[in-house]
């Protein structure tokens, strides 16, 4: 009996006509489409983009070349090079990333133990020279300049799980 | 109106039959650029998507900025490749598509050649797409392109014979091989169109026509996914181009040959309803014609939004197995239906 019901089904096409109710009522669903440069997608406020370095309130550069950051890093990104400045502190004379070798992991911001090296919401960027891939200590501090507001914010609604 | 077909008579046969090829294959080259469009909207909808919107108004010219990409890129000849067939290959499967559709009645009188074997005339000439794909194969001397095309000449041929039998049927009910005698064989109601009586004749040819144009779930010989794109792998530019053309026209041949042969052609839908009927008068044959083509294409579309691929065995199952003694059966069943003269439909 059963067998006979099955090839009935089967000769009358019974679940292809199934999946075509299915897929005939996803024609007239919600579409999800984002229409990227005009819309976009809500971004966590743990977002790991684009790298910046970042200063204390006062002007005062955050790093201190502990060098944790180049240490961890499993992609072997980073270069750093310190000296000691006229003030006796240790500062560094080259940051530099190579955005090819990062894998964008976010140990480097984990690692560092005064904030200085974050990852920033920008995901958008380009390089057109040969070479443009390598951002240096410079860059870094001009994305941590020109963020700043944004990079705290994010820092502090995550304060909570850190 | 009079000036114009005065004029007309003027004109010299020939040139009257090039303007009416012309007023056929242009329309009909429009069609198959915008089939394209509207099957990449229908699709992006079916997966929740909104499909091509960006070329021109809500993505309107995204055929044309196609034709025109395609136009413009190389047409790469491998050198292993046999030269003048892998040129012939991709045009022999666009010509049939587009030379059935002389004996295609748009409307009673609107038809550029009306002969008597209409529809022995597409049987022959629609078999002949099929040589395309097999030159197209065997020419581009390519292990896919060579496998793509020995599953399309199987799968082709299968189901020619399940598809010329449900033509069969339709001759025996219209008792015609013209079209247009078909479609005026089915003028009463809508109920007096042959989809009822022959309704799994219908379902068969309808179905075939599917696995003739190689769309999905049929689509072996192109099989995206196992074998890369079948037998036009090597084919890129205007010659790949040639290949879509022709796929999309064969879609909507058969699309407008279900039309006339069971949904009653240029008829209108409203027949017979006393309201209705003089309500709707007005309507041209042709747009209902047109309408019940988009329908059917639709369907094209939905089925290939729907279904995976049936498997190679499957395919040769289903048109050997099912859908030949099917056919049979049900010629047995019209055949006897005409010869007791069945009331309602061959009375």
């Amino acid at each position: 009996m059963k067998t006979i019901i099955n090839y009935i089904k089967s000769l009358f096409l019974w679940e292809l006509l199934k999946g075509l109710k299915l897929t005939g009522g996803y024609l007239f669903a919600k579409k999800i489409t984002v229409q990227y440069p005009e819309e976009k997608t809500p971004m966590s406020p743990r977002f790991r983009g684009l790298h910046a370095l970042r200063r204390y309130p006062n002007g005062e550069e955050r790093c201190i070349a502990c060098k944790l950051c180049e240490a961890v890093c499993p992609a072997a990104c980073i270069t750093i090079e310190s000296e000691q400045r006229a003030d006796g502190t240790r500062r560094t004379t080259r940051y530099d990333i190579d955005l090819f070798k990062c894998i964008y992991c976010g140990f480097c911001e984990e690692s560092c133990p005064v904030d200085a090296i974050v990852e920033t919401r920008i995901f958008e960027y380009h390089f057109e020279q040969r070479g443009d891939n390598i951002i240096t200590k410079d860059k870094l501090m001009e994305i941590g300049d020109r963020n700043e507001k944004q990079i705290a914010a994010d820092r502090a609604s995550d304060a909570r799980y850190r | 109106m009079d000036m114009l077909s005065t004029f007309w008579t003027t004109v010299p046969v020939t040139l009257q039959i090039v303007i009416q090829i012309l007023a056929i294959v242009l329309p009909l080259s429009l069609a198959v650029a915008y089939l394209t469009l509207a099957e990449r909207k229908v699709i992006g909808y079916i997966q929740a998507r909104i499909g091509p919107n960006r070329v021109g108004p809500r993505g309107w010219l995204q055929p044309i900025a196609d034709g025109i990409k395609l136009l413009m890129k190389e047409v790469i000849i491998p050198s292993g490749a046999s030269r003048a067939l892998f040129i012939i290959g991709p045009i022999l499967s666009l010509v049939p598509a587009l030379i059935a559709w002389a004996v295609i009645p748009f409307d009673d009188t609107l038809v550029l050649s009306d002969i008597n074997a209409g529809l022995l005339y597409i049987m022959a000439v629609t078999s002949m797409g099929v040589y395309g794909v097999i030159i197209a194969g065997w020419a581009s001397n390519s292990k896919y392109a060579f496998l793509g095309a020995m599953r399309c000449a199987a799968q082709i041929v299968s189901y020619e014979i399940a598809m010329g039998f449900a033509l069969v049927g339709v001759l025996i009910a219209a008792g015609s091989l013209n079209l247009g005698d078909i479609v005026r064989a089915q003028s009463g109601s809508l109920a007096h169109w042959f989809w009822l009586p022959l309704l799994p004749l219908f379902l068969i040819y309808f179905i075939a026509g599917v696995a003739e144009t190689n769309r999905a779930p049929f689509d072996v010989a192109e099989g995206e996914s196992e074998i890369v794109a079948g037998f036009h792998v090597e084919y890129s530019g205007m010659t790949f181009a040639v290949f879509f053309l022709a796929e999309y026209a064969n879609m909507i041949l058969v699309s407008a040959l279900a039309a006339l042969m069971f949904l009653g052609g240029w008829l209108s839908p409203f027949q017979g309803i006393p309201l209705l009927q003089g309500l709707f008068a007005w309507v041209p044959g042709i747009i209902w014609l047109l309408l019940k083509i988009s329908v059917l294409l639709f369907l094209f579309l939905w089925f290939r939004a729907t279904f995976p691929r049936y498997r190679y065995d499957q395919i040769m199952r289903l048109g050997w197995k099912v859908f030949i003694p099917i056919t049979i059966v049900w010629l047995l069943v019209v055949g006897v239906a005409v010869l007791y003269k069945l009331p309602w439909w061959f009375d």
